[in-house]
């Protein structure tokens, strides 16, 4: 029997940490990630778990200590926000090159500037080439969820790659929510013991990491580690399956919401899918053809799943809570249309909205401007502004 | 000995199937196998009648190219190693090393 | 869908409006509701006014934005009145309870008009009377499960007796008079 509770989103990724018992727990606080190192190191002061507490001068110095004891042999994991997981950003790349399955809660923030506590991608879609792979929480139980299935995932011997599960901040961070949690034991047996093949306090086997890599050897590195993430789509699913079994709670690469009959649909990161399935609900009511495609999996990106599953609308909006400042579109955006591109698929019209920047709450109604305008599109064919910002002032 | 599988796995035309992940250098001690003695332009030469065994060079050494016998005794410098840095030289109260220039 | 009754307390830093509205969100919880509670964070200052949320539903919630057409507002301070627009939004066959000395009637002309029912609860009195100290929470929460029906009076009295012993378990000294604070603020509360 799950266990029915309500808990905040940080407390659900703690709680989560606090199942899995890792080795090592390095952290620096940072709104809106500080209550998850906070109530994990009350677990620590109580004795419930067995996790070496870190109590880092820095995030830099906190993927450090990371780095080190996972390459020790040991699980370790992290928690930041914006700023924080920038400051993290050189280890960040150190962890993924050197196969270090370090698991990470990153409370979605918008990095500064402007100096901004709230919500939006910008933290953790900056770090989207740093070769972490990347799983996004539409609430406090997908975010439970995804810290579950994280160890499993990136510890997999055909992956061996650092897992960044990411929670909108304050949204679903600091909200108190309905909760299904799975018993301890299940967690335990689910998660199992982390084994890795080489690591630094094996005296058996003394080996060095971290080498100096030049250009006769680097290459053969980098290209091993791509493999390595398009190795994780296939595990990813294969635990997302053994995950449903213990819970019932079905993960794919993407949620698709209401989309079978759909003529248009969004695609919607985090929180705001919750928001846009409200919205769905009521078109739904007044018989418009409206579905929402809700990536959970951003790296790897899920190309041939995704635009075989976009193939299908007439129109589509791409929605992305951090802008590229390229004149072109948001990463969420530009990466799904050049995937439709690669993969031949031309039939959607395609339009990319800017929104809730900076904590900017998104309105219902707000949804319902997208879904109008894609309407629109599907009934005229025609398409006015491709890259536009959603519920800023004009 | 490992090292041979070392070199094995870590050659120049290795694809990136069969290299090792993450750049581990999984064998200890395989330093060894990187012969560094053609990099020097000076060497250092060994004057056993002056050696007094006092094995301050010992430690000074960075690249352990001093070799020790089993009963503790240094002996001859370990030239597929020794850079000629000079360090063994300078630190040496006897003068038990020359220092000469390599073509000599 | 059912329906969902969304609730918007104002309050000042420090006086616990965040707190009560995750108060009321275990209450609702405790009674088998899907709940939301969520404070808006400001600049987090002592003193400084404060915003939070509530949703209670008898199906599960996805919508993730704030509340900007509650059908309950509930207002911890009533010097709160006259700087922020209380009422903004508020649904005309909603609520607003309003922790004061007056009397609904006295409060009506500072309330831009609004038409809908005004309840006022002295929150300071009973909490005085009841805990010793001024604590508005339970008084607070008491009133508005009166006020909005969002729950079964009897069964919401009965599961906060447990959630009280739970959390005053090294204090149960207090638990009875919470249960009084919550019992006469759903008597006293005026307007209905």
């Amino acid at each position: 029997m799950a266990i029915r509770e309500r808990m905040s989103g940080n407390e659900a990724m703690a709680v989560a940490m606090k199942q899995i018992n890792p080795d090592v727990v390095a952290a620096f606080p940072i709104t809106p990630s500080t209550e998850v190192p906070q109530y994990f190191s009350n677990f620590v002061a109580d004795g419930v778990v067995d996790t070496e507490f870190v109590a880092v001068e820095s995030e830099h110095s906190a993927m450090s200590a990371c780095v080190g004891a996972q390459a020790a042999g040991g699980r370790a994991m992290t928690a930041t926000s914006a700023n924080g997981l920038a400051l993290m950003w050189e280890i960040l790349y150190i962890a993924a090159c050197s196969r270090l399955p370090i698991v990470m809660a990153c409370v979605n923030r918008t990095l500064s500037g402007p100096l901004n506590i709230h919500n939006d991608h910008s933290d953790s879609m900056g770090a989207r080439d740093s070769g972490w792979v990347q799983l996004y929480s539409e609430n406090n139980q997908e975010a439970y969820d995804n810290m579950l299935m994280a160890n499993r995932i990136g510890e997999h011997p055909d992956v061996m790659l650092p897992v960044m599960v990411c929670q909108d901040g304050f949204i679903t961070s600091h909200a108190i929510e309905n909760i299904e949690l799975v018993e301890d034991d299940k967690v335990k047996a689910f998660v199992g013991e982390y084994n890795p093949k080489d690591y630094l306090l094996n005296k058996a086997n003394p080996i060095s990491v971290g080498p100096l890599d030049l250009q006769a050897h680097c290459f053969e590195h980098k290209r091993q580690q791509a493999e390595a993430m398009k190795n994780a789509k296939k595990v990813i699913l294969e635990v997302s399956e053994e995950f449903a079994k213990m819970t019932g709670r079905k993960y794919g690469l993407f949620e698709e919401y209401k989309t079978e009959d759909a003529e248009v649909a969004v695609v919607i990161l985090n929180s705001t899918a919750g928001t846009a399935k409200y919205v769905i609900d009521q078109y739904r009511a007044e018989g418009k053809k409206i579905g929402l495609i809700k990536p959970r999996v951003f790296r790897p990106f899920p190309v041939d799943e995704l635009t075989a599953a976009l193939s299908k609308f007439k129109a589509v909006a791409v929605m992305d809570k951090a802008d590229s400042f390229n004149d072109a579109g948001g990463p969420l955006f530009t990466e799904v249309t050049s995937a439709m591109f690669a993969k031949g698929v031309f039939g959607p019209k395609v339009i990319n909205y800017i929104y809730g920047l900076g904590g900017r709450d998104v309105r219902s109604t707000d949804i319902e401007v997208v879904f109008n305008e894609l309407l629109k599109i599907a009934e005229t064919g025609t398409v006015e502004s491709v890259y536009n910002y959603l519920g800023v002032r004009e | 000995m490992s090292c041979k599988k070392e070199l094995k796995t870590v050659t120049p035309d290795v694809k990136w199937k069969d290299i090792t992940e993450g750049g581990v250098i999984p064998y200890a001690g395989n330093a060894e196998l990187f012969k560094t003695g053609d990099w020097r332009s000076m060497k250092p030469i060994w004057l056993q009648e002056k050696c007094k065994q006092c094995l301050l060079c010992y430690p000074v050494c960075p690249d352990t190219s001093i070799l020790i016998n089993e009963e503790g005794k240094r002996i001859d410098f370990d030239f597929d190693h020794c850079k000629g840095c000079g360090v063994c030289v300078k630190v040496c109260p006897f003068k038990a090393i020359d220092f000469v220039e390599e073509s000599k | 869908m059912g329906k969902v009754v969304e609730i918007r307390w104002h309050g000042r830093g420090g006086q616990g409006a965040k707190t009560a509205s995750l108060l009321l969100a275990d209450a609702a919880f405790n009674t088998g509701k899907y709940i939301q509670g969520f404070p808006e964070y400001g600049p987090e200052r002592m003193g400084a006014p404060i915003t939070a949320y509530n949703r209670i539903s008898d199906e599960r919630l996805t919508i993730h934005s704030n509340i900007y057409e509650p059908d309950y507002v509930v207002v911890v301070d009533d010097t709160l009145i006259a700087t922020v627009d209380v009422t903004a939004g508020l649904k005309e066959d909603g609520a607003i309870i309003v922790n004061t000395t007056k009397t609904p009637d006295e409060v009506k002309p500072f309330l831009k008009g609004y038409k809908g029912k005004v309840c006022t609860i002295d929150a300071r009195t009973i909490s005085v009377d009841t805990l010793g100290k001024y604590f508005p929470n339970t008084p607070m929460l008491g009133a508005v499960v009166k006020v909005s029906g969002v729950m079964d009076e009897k069964t919401f009295l009965n599961d906060m007796v447990e959630s009280f012993k739970h959390k005053f378990a090294k204090k149960p000294e207090v638990v009875e008079g919470n249960i009084k604070a919550l019992e006469r603020s759903m008597q006293e509360v005026k307007g209905i």
